[in-house]
């Protein structure tokens, strides 16, 4: 029901599509920031000026201090991740030269990397099992000697399979080649340490697990990374080096021309203070322990596929299932009109992972947990599956 | 009337000029992030002033931590920037 306090009797499993509810201080961040800072940052010399520019700054710091990146100037904000993912792809990888990817991405690398092999890029994608999970090795034989970057998602967002990002990153090491992750899905969820992974890129977004608001995103290059070699997506002002009509090279502003979403990114800080403040490891242990119910529960349904690893700690809270002669679209209605239960259906914009878990073209029902979400809800879910599914064929 | 006697750092943008304000205030010092002096940079954006005094300390202090900065330079006496 909606009221002014929003809506109060849904049980929101849908938090793989964005997270909510969100904690408190995200929403407190960003209403003290338009009220009483508000100003541009890096524009103009004024104290609120300098008050935002710090702001933003602690923003940085404190993203990195959670990834364990190396240098918070080596961020740069974008506005989602898909911008973040392009501004790599485009700006790295030039004609001749050799990518490797998996066949569980999101369509936020696929389409890039497909219309840059239109172009003369080359292609690699290397097959996950059916759970979704990757072999190191595998990747490893695909480098080639022309190979310049090799693109991972760190968990998927159609069925939670989380891969073993810190053993690729080490086989990664040994070639001149670079890793990019993309952890849309694990941030904020499991512990991501850049360094010790290996990862040179990261790109994060701000409005899932990192519990900030849509609108925000961005990059972290590691130090192996000459960001020289990138070229910005887009140019334009920066509030540094105006004299020159010629784009600035130094990080983080060859990457941020335009005004950055302050308003967002406070919300975002914010939301990255609050899982500091609670530990990942916390966040991790309850929403495992939900996603194994939630396994567990849909398993033992009969008519019910479930197309995930039966293990919780080899998934981020993302579960892909089917009821028998039922289309995912007619179940999620009913999740929600009946229940109040929200999911997603379809395809989730990742149809190699669909072809690679075996449910492309009809897609999936998708739950996705979240910290907010209870036990009580994960057992009402199970319950309305159950009652669905007894009332399919 | 007037005896300010102050310099500025100079850096390559806001976020570094927020970096050079945050070590410096750890180390003591007293800071205002301004708008870049006209005479001493075409830069549209922000610097970090400081006691003339201290033009030394914060140099030392940027150069051990490896914090970039273009460079410190003396504003006129008087003036605050």
């Amino acid at each position: 029901m909606k009221s002014t306090k929003g809506y109060q009797n849904v049980i929101y499993l849908d938090n793989s599509a964005t997270s909510w509810p969100k904690p408190t201080e995200v929403s407190e961040a960003m209403v003290y920031f338009l009220a009483g800072i508000g100003a541009n940052p890096g524009r103009s010399g004024h104290q609120l000026a300098a008050e935002s520019s710090r702001m933003v700054y602690t923003a940085r710091e404190r993203i990195c201090s959670l990834f364990n990146a190396p240098d918070p100037l080596r961020l740069a904000f974008t506005k989602n991740i898909t911008e973040a993912i392009n501004l790599v792809l485009h700006g790295f990888l030039k004609v001749g030269d050799h990518v490797i990817t998996t066949s569980m991405e999101h369509n936020s690398v696929m389409r890039p990397l497909r219309a840059l092999e239109a172009v003369g890029v080359e292609l690699s994608v290397v097959n996950c099992t059916p759970d979704g999970l990757l072999d190191p090795l595998d990747v490893e034989k695909a480098i080639r000697s022309n190979s310049r970057l090799v693109v991972i998602n760190h968990s998927s967002n159609v069925n939670g399979t989380l891969q073993p990002i810190s053993e690729i990153g080490q086989i990664i090491r040994k070639y001149n080649l670079l890793l990019l992750v993309d952890t849309a899905q694990s941030a904020g969820k499991v512990r991501i340490d850049m360094t010790n992974d290996h990862i040179d890129i990261l790109a994060f977004t701000g409005h899932k697990s990192l519990m900030g608001p849509m609108g925000t995103g961005g990059v972290i290059f590691g130090k192996r990374v000459d960001t020289l070699q990138i070229d910005p997506l887009i140019r334009g002002g920066t509030g540094s080096r105006s004299e020159e009509e010629f784009q600035p090279v130094f990080m983080p502003d060859v990457f941020e021309s335009g005004t950055l979403n302050a308003v967002g990114i406070s919300g975002l800080s914010a939301g990255v203070d609050w899982i500091l403040a609670k530990g990942v490891d916390t966040i991790r242990e309850h929403e495992v322990a939900l996603t194994q119910q939630l396994l567990d529960g849909l398993r033992r349904i009969p008519n019910v596929n479930v197309y995930c690893s039966q293990d919780a700690q080899m998934n981020t809270g993302t579960i892909a299932f089917n009821i028998n002669a039922m289309t995912p679209s007619e179940v999620g209605l009913y999740l929600d009109e009946d229940f109040g239960i929200l999911s997603r259906v379809g395809l989730h914009c990742a149809p190699a992972a669909h072809k690679t878990i075996g449910t492309f073209p009809g897609g999936s029902v998708r739950f996705g947990v979240g910290i907010f979400n209870t036990s009580q809800e994960i057992d009402t879910a199970i319950q309305a599956v159950t009652q669905i599914s007894k009332g399919a064929g | 009337m007037n005896s300010h006697h102050y310099a500025v750092v100079l850096v390559f943008a806001t976020s570094y000029a927020i970096r050079v304000e945050q070590l410096l205030n750890h180390a003591g010092m007293e800071t205002r992030l301004i708008p870049v002096p006209r005479q001493l940079s075409s830069d549209c954006g922000m610097c970090v002033r400081i006691p003339h005094g201290k033009m030394d300390c914060a140099r030392a202090l940027l150069e051990e931590n490896g914090c970039a900065f273009e460079g410190i330079y003396p504003l006129p006496p008087g003036s605050r920037g």
